[in-house]
Protein backbone atom coordinates (compact mmCIF):
# COMPACT_ATOMS: atom_id res chain seq x y z
CA UNK A 1 0.00 0.00 0.00
CA UNK A 2 2.76 2.32 0.52
CA UNK A 3 3.97 1.70 -2.89
CA UNK A 4 0.78 2.90 -4.00
CA UNK A 5 1.56 5.93 -1.70
CA UNK A 6 4.93 6.47 -3.33
CA UNK A 7 3.54 5.42 -7.67
CA UNK A 8 0.54 8.26 -7.06
CA UNK A 9 2.68 10.71 -5.97
CA UNK A 10 4.84 10.27 -9.61
CA UNK A 11 1.48 10.38 -11.18
CA UNK A 12 1.44 12.59 -14.87
CA UNK A 13 -0.91 15.74 -14.51
CA UNK A 14 -4.61 15.44 -15.81
CA UNK A 15 -4.49 11.26 -15.19
CA UNK A 16 -7.68 10.05 -13.68
CA UNK A 17 -7.74 6.48 -13.97
CA UNK A 18 -7.30 4.21 -12.08
CA UNK A 19 -3.80 3.54 -10.19
CA UNK A 20 -3.33 -0.56 -10.71
CA UNK A 21 -5.50 -2.66 -12.59
CA UNK A 22 -7.70 -4.22 -9.16
CA UNK A 23 -7.85 -0.86 -8.06
CA UNK A 24 -11.31 -1.31 -5.90
CA UNK A 25 -11.63 2.17 -3.56
CA UNK A 26 -10.88 0.87 -0.27
CA UNK A 27 -10.75 3.63 2.27
CA UNK A 28 -10.59 1.86 5.61
CA UNK A 29 -7.13 0.29 4.37
CA UNK A 30 -5.78 3.94 3.01
CA UNK A 31 -6.59 5.32 6.18
CA UNK A 32 -4.67 2.86 8.01
CA UNK A 33 -1.49 3.80 5.30
CA UNK A 34 -1.92 7.28 5.70
CA UNK A 35 -1.55 7.18 9.28
CA UNK A 36 0.97 4.64 9.59
CA UNK A 37 3.25 6.67 7.16
CA UNK A 38 2.96 9.97 9.79
CA UNK A 39 3.33 8.38 12.88
CA UNK A 40 6.29 6.40 11.30
CA UNK A 41 7.60 9.61 9.93
CA UNK A 42 7.11 11.69 13.45
CA UNK A 43 7.47 9.25 16.07
CA UNK A 44 8.02 11.96 18.62
CA UNK A 45 4.90 13.57 17.76
CA UNK A 46 1.65 13.38 19.71
CA UNK A 47 -1.12 12.17 17.13
CA UNK A 48 -3.58 15.25 18.33
CA UNK A 49 -0.51 17.60 17.34
CA UNK A 50 -1.14 16.93 13.68
CA UNK A 51 -3.89 19.19 13.50
CA UNK A 52 -1.82 22.25 14.50
CA UNK A 53 -0.16 21.62 11.17
CA UNK A 54 3.22 24.33 10.81
CA UNK A 55 3.53 24.48 14.93
CA UNK A 56 3.37 20.51 15.50
CA UNK A 57 6.52 20.46 13.20
CA UNK A 58 8.58 23.92 14.68
CA UNK A 59 9.20 24.98 18.26
CA UNK A 60 10.10 28.43 17.21
CA UNK A 61 6.72 29.09 15.78
CA UNK A 62 5.02 26.73 17.96
CA UNK A 63 6.10 29.30 21.48
CA UNK A 64 5.14 32.65 18.85
CA UNK A 65 1.44 30.73 17.96
CA UNK A 66 1.34 30.21 21.68
CA UNK A 67 1.57 33.48 22.73
CA UNK A 68 -0.94 34.80 20.24
CA UNK A 69 -3.41 32.07 21.21
CA UNK A 70 -3.79 33.92 24.33
CA UNK A 71 -5.97 36.24 22.45
CA UNK A 72 -6.22 35.35 19.78
CA UNK A 73 -6.54 37.28 16.87
CA UNK A 74 -9.70 35.20 15.17
CA UNK A 75 -11.49 36.32 18.19
CA UNK A 76 -13.72 39.16 16.64
CA UNK A 77 -14.73 37.22 14.17
CA UNK A 78 -15.64 34.06 16.28
CA UNK A 79 -18.06 36.81 17.84
CA UNK A 80 -19.56 38.07 14.63
CA UNK A 81 -19.90 34.16 13.88
CA UNK A 82 -21.63 33.73 17.01
CA UNK A 83 -24.31 36.70 16.15
CA UNK A 84 -24.94 35.78 12.77
CA UNK A 85 -25.80 32.31 13.81
CA UNK A 86 -28.50 33.06 16.06
CA UNK A 87 -30.14 35.68 14.12
CA UNK A 88 -33.28 34.95 12.53
CA UNK A 89 -33.72 34.73 9.05
CA UNK A 90 -35.90 37.41 7.35
CA UNK A 91 -38.74 33.83 7.34
CA UNK A 92 -38.08 33.70 10.90
CA UNK A 93 -36.23 30.71 10.55
CA UNK A 94 -32.74 30.38 12.07
CA UNK A 95 -29.11 28.47 10.91
CA UNK A 96 -30.72 25.90 13.88
CA UNK A 97 -33.50 24.44 11.92
CA UNK A 98 -31.31 23.20 8.91
CA UNK A 99 -28.55 21.26 10.69
CA UNK A 100 -28.82 18.53 13.26
CA UNK A 101 -28.55 18.98 16.93
CA UNK A 102 -29.36 22.68 15.88
CA UNK A 103 -26.02 23.25 14.20
CA UNK A 104 -24.00 23.53 17.70
CA UNK A 105 -21.34 20.65 17.41
CA UNK A 106 -22.00 19.52 13.89
CA UNK A 107 -18.41 20.83 11.79
CA UNK A 108 -16.73 17.07 12.42
CA UNK A 109 -19.44 15.77 10.76
CA UNK A 110 -18.53 17.58 7.50
CA UNK A 111 -18.01 17.10 4.56
CA UNK A 112 -20.85 14.25 4.23
CA UNK A 113 -22.01 12.72 1.56
CA UNK A 114 -25.70 13.24 0.56
CA UNK A 115 -27.26 10.29 -1.25
CA UNK A 116 -30.15 12.70 -2.39
CA UNK A 117 -27.91 14.58 -4.78
CA UNK A 118 -25.06 12.28 -4.46
CA UNK A 119 -22.64 14.85 -3.78
CA UNK A 120 -20.44 15.77 -1.09
CA UNK A 121 -21.66 18.34 1.26
CA UNK A 122 -19.02 20.64 2.89
CA UNK A 123 -20.30 22.92 5.91
CA UNK A 124 -20.11 25.79 3.85
CA UNK A 125 -21.92 24.35 1.36
CA UNK A 126 -24.88 23.33 3.89
CA UNK A 127 -25.23 27.13 5.42
CA UNK A 128 -25.45 28.42 1.87
CA UNK A 129 -28.11 25.71 1.27
CA UNK A 130 -29.70 26.63 4.09
CA UNK A 131 -29.68 30.35 3.14
CA UNK A 132 -31.53 29.77 0.08
CA UNK A 133 -33.75 27.48 1.16
CA UNK A 134 -35.18 30.10 3.70
CA UNK A 135 -35.21 33.45 1.07
CA UNK A 136 -31.59 34.32 1.73
CA UNK A 137 -28.85 35.19 -0.60
CA UNK A 138 -25.64 32.96 -0.25
CA UNK A 139 -22.94 34.26 1.10
CA UNK A 140 -19.23 34.37 -0.88
CA UNK A 141 -17.12 31.44 0.09
CA UNK A 142 -13.74 32.40 0.39
CA UNK A 143 -13.60 35.03 3.92
CA UNK A 144 -16.09 37.80 6.29
CA UNK A 145 -19.17 36.33 6.82
CA UNK A 146 -18.75 32.60 5.58
CA UNK A 147 -15.74 32.55 8.01
CA UNK A 148 -17.14 34.36 10.72
CA UNK A 149 -20.12 31.75 11.05
CA UNK A 150 -17.94 28.60 10.45
CA UNK A 151 -15.46 29.80 12.84
CA UNK A 152 -18.24 29.53 15.16
CA UNK A 153 -19.46 26.77 14.16
CA UNK A 154 -16.13 24.56 14.16
CA UNK A 155 -15.44 26.81 18.02
CA UNK A 156 -18.61 24.26 18.88
CA UNK A 157 -16.97 21.28 17.92
CA UNK A 158 -13.64 22.36 19.34
CA UNK A 159 -11.84 19.31 20.80
CA UNK A 160 -14.81 16.79 19.27
CA UNK A 161 -12.85 14.39 16.93
CA UNK A 162 -13.31 14.35 12.88
CA UNK A 163 -15.77 12.11 11.81
CA UNK A 164 -16.60 11.23 8.27
CA UNK A 165 -18.44 8.55 6.55
CA UNK A 166 -17.66 7.16 3.77
CA UNK A 167 -20.55 5.45 2.92
CA UNK A 168 -20.72 1.71 1.06
CA UNK A 169 -22.52 3.76 -1.56
CA UNK A 170 -20.69 3.77 -5.40
CA UNK A 171 -21.15 7.30 -5.75
CA UNK A 172 -19.60 8.34 -2.50
CA UNK A 173 -16.77 5.91 -2.86
CA UNK A 174 -15.94 7.37 -6.46
CA UNK A 175 -16.58 10.75 -4.52
CA UNK A 176 -13.95 9.86 -1.90
CA UNK A 177 -11.62 8.35 -4.83
CA UNK A 178 -11.51 11.72 -7.34
CA UNK A 179 -10.54 13.55 -3.90
CA UNK A 180 -7.76 11.22 -3.83
CA UNK A 181 -6.88 11.49 -7.29
CA UNK A 182 -6.88 15.17 -6.72
CA UNK A 183 -4.67 15.43 -3.41
CA UNK A 184 -1.84 13.08 -6.01
CA UNK A 185 -2.19 14.83 -9.31
CA UNK A 186 0.56 17.39 -10.54
CA UNK A 187 -0.96 20.79 -11.52
CA UNK A 188 0.13 23.98 -12.51
CA UNK A 189 3.42 26.19 -13.38
CA UNK A 190 5.34 24.59 -11.02
CA UNK A 191 4.01 20.84 -11.53
CA UNK A 192 3.42 20.42 -7.69
CA UNK A 193 0.94 18.09 -6.14
CA UNK A 194 -0.59 18.57 -2.87
CA UNK A 195 1.34 15.56 -1.92
CA UNK A 196 4.32 17.38 -3.51
CA UNK A 197 4.37 19.53 0.00
CA UNK A 198 2.10 17.88 2.63
CA UNK A 199 2.99 13.97 2.10
CA UNK A 200 6.52 14.67 1.38
CA UNK A 201 7.75 17.73 2.81
CA UNK A 202 6.00 18.50 6.08
CA UNK A 203 7.92 20.14 8.36
CA UNK A 204 10.42 21.57 5.38
CA UNK A 205 10.37 24.40 3.98
CA UNK A 206 8.82 26.22 1.15
CA UNK A 207 10.70 29.36 0.74
CA UNK A 208 9.90 30.54 4.02
CA UNK A 209 7.21 28.97 4.94
CA UNK A 210 7.35 25.72 7.38
CA UNK A 211 4.65 22.85 5.37
CA UNK A 212 2.09 21.36 7.82
CA UNK A 213 1.51 17.72 7.23
CA UNK A 214 -1.36 16.81 5.22
CA UNK A 215 -2.63 14.44 8.58
CA UNK A 216 -4.87 16.68 10.28
CA UNK A 217 -5.12 19.99 8.15
CA UNK A 218 -9.10 20.14 7.83
CA UNK A 219 -9.09 20.47 11.24
CA UNK A 220 -8.14 23.89 11.85
CA UNK A 221 -10.02 25.63 9.35
CA UNK A 222 -10.99 28.63 9.13
CA UNK A 223 -8.62 30.03 10.10
CA UNK A 224 -6.36 34.05 10.78
CA UNK A 225 -3.97 33.80 8.55
CA UNK A 226 -1.00 36.64 9.36
CA UNK A 227 -0.32 36.97 6.22
CA UNK A 228 -4.16 37.63 5.17
CA UNK A 229 -4.42 39.94 7.89
CA UNK A 230 -7.50 38.10 8.38
CA UNK A 231 -9.97 34.79 8.43
CA UNK A 232 -10.07 32.71 5.00
CA UNK A 233 -12.39 29.61 4.79
CA UNK A 234 -11.30 26.21 3.31
CA UNK A 235 -11.77 27.65 -0.03
CA UNK A 236 -9.96 30.39 0.28
CA UNK A 237 -6.82 28.58 0.91
CA UNK A 238 -7.32 25.66 -1.63
CA UNK A 239 -7.71 28.28 -4.47
CA UNK A 240 -4.61 30.49 -3.06
CA UNK A 241 -2.28 27.89 -2.83
CA UNK A 242 -3.64 26.72 -6.78
CA UNK A 243 -2.65 30.12 -7.78
CA UNK A 244 0.77 29.58 -6.15
CA UNK A 245 1.76 26.70 -7.95
CA UNK A 246 0.63 29.00 -11.13
CA UNK A 247 -2.60 27.25 -11.67
CA UNK A 248 -5.96 28.13 -12.57
CA UNK A 249 -7.91 27.69 -9.44
CA UNK A 250 -11.23 26.22 -9.64
CA UNK A 251 -14.28 28.00 -8.30
CA UNK A 252 -14.94 27.80 -4.88
CA UNK A 253 -16.55 24.68 -3.89
CA UNK A 254 -15.35 22.99 -6.94
CA UNK A 255 -16.92 19.26 -7.25
CA UNK A 256 -12.86 18.76 -7.11
CA UNK A 257 -12.20 20.75 -4.06
CA UNK A 258 -15.41 19.38 -2.28
CA UNK A 259 -14.07 15.76 -2.76
CA UNK A 260 -10.36 16.33 -1.86
CA UNK A 261 -11.61 18.20 1.39
CA UNK A 262 -13.76 15.09 1.95
CA UNK A 263 -10.97 12.50 1.23
CA UNK A 264 -8.51 14.52 3.65
CA UNK A 265 -11.39 15.02 6.77
CA UNK A 266 -12.06 11.27 6.43
CA UNK A 267 -8.10 10.50 6.66
CA UNK A 268 -8.10 12.84 9.72
CA UNK A 269 -11.16 10.70 11.14
CA UNK A 270 -10.29 10.58 15.46
CA UNK A 271 -8.01 13.61 15.35
CA UNK A 272 -9.99 17.14 17.02
CA UNK A 273 -11.72 19.70 15.62
CA UNK A 274 -9.10 22.54 16.64
CA UNK A 275 -10.92 25.00 14.79
CA UNK A 276 -11.28 28.48 13.86
CA UNK A 277 -7.09 28.50 14.20
CA UNK A 278 -4.83 30.74 13.42
CA UNK A 279 -1.32 30.25 11.32
CA UNK A 280 1.21 32.38 9.84
CA UNK B 1 -22.85 48.39 17.87
CA UNK B 2 -20.15 46.34 20.31
CA UNK B 3 -17.22 47.93 21.22
CA UNK B 4 -14.18 47.17 19.53
CA UNK B 5 -12.66 46.54 22.89
CA UNK B 6 -12.13 43.18 24.71
CA UNK B 7 -11.12 42.70 28.23
CA UNK B 8 -10.18 39.98 30.16
CA UNK B 9 -8.84 40.82 33.49
CA UNK B 10 -7.92 38.61 36.25
CA UNK B 11 -7.92 38.89 40.26
CA UNK B 12 -4.84 37.13 41.55
CA UNK B 13 -3.87 37.38 45.63
CA UNK B 14 -2.68 40.91 45.24
CA UNK B 15 -2.26 41.77 41.55
CA UNK B 16 -4.73 42.17 38.84
CA UNK B 17 -3.84 40.73 35.22
CA UNK B 18 -5.28 42.18 32.33
CA UNK B 19 -5.18 41.43 28.68
CA UNK B 20 -6.86 43.15 25.92
CA UNK B 21 -7.53 43.15 22.14
CA UNK B 22 -8.88 46.07 20.27
CA UNK B 23 -10.48 46.10 16.60
CA UNK B 24 -8.41 48.49 14.46
CA UNK B 25 -6.93 48.34 11.50
CA UNK B 26 -3.89 49.64 12.59
CA UNK B 27 -2.63 50.87 9.41
CA UNK B 28 0.71 52.19 8.69
CA UNK B 29 0.63 54.64 6.34
CA UNK B 30 3.26 52.29 4.32
CA UNK B 31 0.80 50.18 2.30
CA UNK B 32 -0.65 50.41 -1.10
CA UNK B 33 -4.17 49.56 -2.14
CA UNK B 34 -5.00 47.43 -5.52
CA UNK B 35 -4.89 50.51 -6.97
CA UNK B 36 -1.24 51.29 -6.05
CA UNK B 37 -2.31 53.91 -3.61
CA UNK B 38 -0.91 54.79 -0.20
CA UNK B 39 -3.22 53.71 2.53
CA UNK B 40 -2.95 56.86 4.67
CA UNK B 41 -1.97 55.67 8.29
CA UNK B 42 -4.76 54.88 11.21
CA UNK B 43 -3.96 53.98 14.13
CA UNK B 44 -4.86 54.41 17.77
CA UNK B 45 -2.19 56.78 19.67
CA UNK B 46 -3.41 56.13 23.10
CA UNK B 47 -4.89 53.70 25.64
CA UNK B 48 -5.86 54.59 28.78
CA UNK B 49 -6.33 52.13 31.84
CA UNK B 50 -8.23 53.37 35.09
CA UNK B 51 -9.07 51.36 38.17
CA UNK B 52 -10.39 53.31 41.35
CA UNK B 53 -10.13 56.16 39.88
CA UNK B 54 -6.44 55.97 39.39
CA UNK B 55 -4.82 55.30 35.77
CA UNK B 56 -3.01 51.66 35.57
CA UNK B 57 -1.46 52.09 32.08
CA UNK B 58 -0.93 54.03 29.47
CA UNK B 59 0.12 52.92 26.07
CA UNK B 60 1.30 55.23 23.33
CA UNK B 61 1.28 53.60 20.27
CA UNK B 62 2.96 54.30 16.88
CA UNK B 63 1.98 52.73 13.37
CA UNK B 64 3.78 49.72 14.02
CA UNK B 65 2.18 48.44 16.58
CA UNK B 66 -0.09 45.21 14.87
CA UNK B 67 -3.55 45.37 13.34
CA UNK B 68 -6.42 44.16 16.15
CA UNK B 69 -3.32 45.40 18.93
CA UNK B 70 -3.00 43.33 22.25
CA UNK B 71 -1.67 44.40 25.25
CA UNK B 72 -0.93 42.22 28.85
CA UNK B 73 0.00 43.76 31.64
CA UNK B 74 -0.52 43.22 35.49
CA UNK B 75 -1.27 45.88 38.47
CA UNK B 76 -1.39 45.90 42.11
CA UNK B 77 -4.66 45.49 43.25
CA UNK B 78 -7.99 45.32 42.09
CA UNK B 79 -10.35 41.89 43.23
CA UNK B 80 -13.44 40.53 41.15
CA UNK B 81 -16.25 42.86 40.37
CA UNK B 82 -14.15 45.78 40.31
CA UNK B 83 -14.68 47.98 37.53
CA UNK B 84 -11.73 48.64 35.10
CA UNK B 85 -12.12 50.77 32.55
CA UNK B 86 -10.33 50.91 29.16
CA UNK B 87 -10.48 53.63 26.66
CA UNK B 88 -8.39 54.61 22.95
CA UNK B 89 -8.23 57.51 21.01
CA UNK B 90 -6.22 57.18 17.37
CA UNK B 91 -4.76 59.83 15.09
CA UNK B 92 -8.13 60.70 13.25
CA UNK B 93 -9.46 61.57 16.44
CA UNK B 94 -12.02 58.38 16.92
CA UNK B 95 -11.83 56.53 20.21
CA UNK B 96 -14.18 53.86 22.11
CA UNK B 97 -14.27 53.15 25.72
CA UNK B 98 -15.41 50.33 27.86
CA UNK B 99 -15.81 49.44 31.26
CA UNK B 100 -15.55 45.72 32.27
CA UNK B 101 -15.44 44.04 35.28
CA UNK B 102 -12.23 42.31 37.11
CA UNK B 103 -13.05 38.30 37.28
CA UNK C 1 2.49 61.66 39.24
CA UNK C 2 4.87 59.34 36.86
CA UNK C 3 4.75 61.32 33.63
CA UNK C 4 7.35 61.33 30.59
CA UNK C 5 9.26 64.52 31.08
CA UNK C 6 8.38 66.86 28.48
CA UNK C 7 10.97 68.09 25.56
CA UNK C 8 10.24 71.71 25.14
CA UNK C 9 8.15 71.25 22.19
CA UNK C 10 5.64 69.02 23.45
CA UNK C 11 4.51 71.50 26.51
CA UNK C 12 4.44 73.98 23.82
CA UNK C 13 2.46 72.18 22.21
CA UNK C 14 -0.09 71.08 24.63
CA UNK C 15 -0.16 74.97 25.65
CA UNK C 16 -0.77 75.84 22.34
CA UNK C 17 -3.65 73.67 21.81
CA UNK C 18 -5.38 74.29 25.62
CA UNK C 19 -5.33 78.20 24.57
CA UNK C 20 -6.94 77.54 21.37
CA UNK C 21 -9.86 75.34 22.89
CA UNK C 22 -10.55 77.86 25.14
CA UNK C 23 -9.93 75.76 28.22
CA UNK C 24 -7.42 75.42 31.32
CA UNK C 25 -3.68 75.06 30.26
CA UNK C 26 -2.84 71.90 31.91
CA UNK C 27 0.68 72.44 31.70
CA UNK C 28 1.18 68.62 30.27
CA UNK C 29 -0.32 67.18 33.22
CA UNK C 30 -3.30 66.85 32.05
CA UNK C 31 -5.12 68.18 34.86
CA UNK C 32 -8.22 68.80 33.20
CA UNK C 33 -10.55 68.60 37.22
CA UNK C 34 -12.46 65.20 35.45
CA UNK C 35 -15.09 63.58 37.94
CA UNK C 36 -14.17 59.51 38.10
CA UNK C 37 -12.76 58.11 35.21
CA UNK C 38 -10.83 60.19 32.69
CA UNK C 39 -10.51 58.65 28.94
CA UNK C 40 -7.71 58.34 26.67
CA UNK C 41 -6.29 61.60 25.84
CA UNK C 42 -4.67 62.43 22.19
CA UNK C 43 -2.69 65.23 24.07
CA UNK C 44 -0.38 62.34 25.85
CA UNK C 45 0.68 61.44 22.45
CA UNK C 46 4.20 62.05 21.93
CA UNK C 47 4.21 62.12 18.12
CA UNK C 48 7.72 64.12 17.71
CA UNK C 49 8.98 61.00 19.16
CA UNK C 50 7.40 58.31 17.06
CA UNK C 51 9.02 60.01 13.71
CA UNK C 52 12.22 59.59 14.61
CA UNK C 53 14.73 57.34 13.01
CA UNK C 54 17.04 56.10 15.35
CA UNK C 55 17.42 55.06 18.80
CA UNK C 56 19.31 58.03 19.94
CA UNK C 57 16.86 60.49 18.60
CA UNK C 58 13.87 58.45 19.37
CA UNK C 59 15.14 57.93 23.15
CA UNK C 60 15.99 62.00 22.99
CA UNK C 61 12.37 63.20 22.41
CA UNK C 62 10.61 60.68 24.00
CA UNK C 63 12.55 60.83 27.43
CA UNK C 64 15.28 63.61 27.00
CA UNK C 65 18.23 60.75 27.31
CA UNK C 66 19.61 57.48 26.20
CA UNK C 67 20.11 54.36 27.92
CA UNK C 68 22.75 52.07 28.74
CA UNK C 69 22.76 47.84 28.86
CA UNK C 70 21.44 46.16 31.71
CA UNK C 71 20.47 42.52 31.89
CA UNK C 72 17.87 43.78 34.38
CA UNK C 73 15.77 44.06 31.23
CA UNK C 74 14.20 40.91 29.62
CA UNK C 75 13.18 40.97 26.27
CA UNK C 76 11.19 37.69 24.55
CA UNK C 77 11.30 37.96 21.00
CA UNK C 78 11.03 35.59 18.74
CA UNK C 79 14.68 33.89 16.73
CA UNK C 80 12.67 34.25 13.19
CA UNK C 81 9.18 35.67 13.39
CA UNK C 82 6.39 33.45 11.98
CA UNK C 83 5.20 36.51 10.10
CA UNK C 84 6.82 40.43 9.93
CA UNK C 85 3.28 42.05 10.12
CA UNK C 86 2.32 40.56 14.33
CA UNK C 87 5.40 39.63 16.39
CA UNK C 88 4.45 39.05 19.80
CA UNK C 89 7.41 40.88 22.26
CA UNK C 90 7.52 41.15 25.86
CA UNK C 91 9.57 43.08 27.92
CA UNK C 92 9.67 42.52 31.89
CA UNK C 93 12.35 43.78 34.16
CA UNK C 94 13.70 43.69 37.70
CA UNK C 95 14.66 47.31 38.26
CA UNK C 96 12.98 49.33 40.75
CA UNK C 97 10.42 51.71 40.57
CA UNK C 98 9.61 51.31 36.95
CA UNK C 99 7.96 54.63 35.37
CA UNK C 100 8.41 53.51 31.64
CA UNK C 101 8.71 51.06 29.12
CA UNK C 102 9.30 51.24 25.59
CA UNK C 103 10.20 49.22 22.53
CA UNK C 104 12.32 50.46 19.47
CA UNK C 105 12.48 48.38 16.13
CA UNK C 106 15.68 49.76 14.51
CA UNK C 107 14.70 49.25 11.20
CA UNK C 108 11.59 50.21 10.72
CA UNK C 109 10.65 53.49 9.01
CA UNK C 110 10.05 54.53 12.11
CA UNK C 111 12.00 53.57 15.28
CA UNK C 112 9.87 53.48 18.35
CA UNK C 113 6.99 51.62 17.93
CA UNK C 114 5.42 51.45 21.74
CA UNK C 115 5.79 53.16 24.78
CA UNK C 116 3.91 52.70 28.29
CA UNK C 117 4.12 54.85 31.59
CA UNK C 118 3.97 52.35 34.09
CA UNK C 119 2.32 53.95 37.10
CA UNK C 120 3.29 53.58 40.81
CA UNK C 121 2.06 49.91 41.93
CA UNK C 122 1.55 48.64 38.14
CA UNK C 123 4.22 45.88 37.22
CA UNK C 124 7.17 46.31 34.73
CA UNK C 125 6.06 43.65 32.47
CA UNK C 126 4.06 44.56 28.94
CA UNK C 127 3.47 42.34 26.22
CA UNK C 128 2.18 43.41 22.69
CA UNK C 129 2.77 42.61 19.04
CA UNK C 130 4.50 44.51 16.36
CA UNK C 131 5.18 44.72 12.85
CA UNK C 132 8.44 44.16 11.49
CA UNK C 133 9.75 45.48 8.29
CA UNK C 134 12.57 43.23 7.70
CA UNK C 135 15.21 41.36 10.22
CA UNK C 136 16.00 43.80 12.55
CA UNK C 137 17.15 44.68 16.08
CA UNK C 138 14.81 44.85 18.71
CA UNK C 139 15.55 47.35 21.56
CA UNK C 140 13.52 46.81 24.65
CA UNK C 141 14.19 50.26 27.39
CA UNK C 142 13.41 50.54 30.93
CA UNK C 143 12.70 54.24 32.26
CA UNK C 144 13.71 52.99 36.26
CA UNK C 145 14.96 55.71 39.10
CA UNK C 146 14.90 59.25 36.56
CA UNK C 147 17.48 56.41 33.91
CA UNK C 148 17.04 54.19 30.93
CA UNK C 149 18.36 51.01 30.47
CA UNK C 150 18.23 48.70 27.57
CA UNK C 151 18.32 44.67 26.09
CA UNK C 152 18.38 44.22 22.55
CA UNK C 153 17.75 40.86 20.72
CA UNK C 154 18.00 40.33 16.53
CA UNK C 155 14.65 39.39 15.32
CA UNK C 156 14.93 37.49 11.66
CA UNK C 157 11.64 38.53 9.46
CA UNK C 158 11.57 36.78 5.78
CA UNK C 159 8.88 37.48 2.94
CA UNK C 160 6.75 34.74 3.18
CA UNK C 161 6.84 31.72 1.24
CA UNK C 162 4.76 29.98 -1.56
CA UNK C 163 4.96 33.29 -4.00
CA UNK C 164 1.57 34.50 -2.79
Amino acid sequence: MLRKLCIAVAIVAGTAQPLLADNAVDPQADFKVFRKYFTERFPKLQLNDFVNGPYSMDEGLRKQWQAKEEFPPYDFALDKGKEMFATPFKNGKTYADCFPNGGVGVRQMYPMFDAKSGQVVTLDVAINQCREGNGEAPLDYLKDDMASLTAYMAFTSRGKPMDIKVPDDPRALAAYRKGEEYFYTRRGQFNLSCASCHIQNPGNHIRTEVLAPALGIMNALPIYRSEWGGMGTTSRRLTTCNSQIRGVPLPAEAEEYRDVEYYLSYMANGLPISGPGARP
Amino acid sequence: MASTIRVRAVAGADSTEVQSLIQHPMDSGFVKDAKGELIPAHHIEVVQFEHGGKTVFTALWGPAVSKDPYLKFSFKGGKKGDDLKVSWVDNKGASDSLVAKIQ
Amino acid sequence: MNELPDAPDCARRTILKSAVAGGLIGLGLGSFPFPAFADADAKDFPADAFKQKSEADALKALYGKSAEASDKVSLDAPEIAENGAVVPIAVTSSLPNVTGIAVLVLDNPFTLAAAYKIPDGTQAAVASRLKMAKTTKVVAVVESGGKLYSATKEVKVTVGGCGG
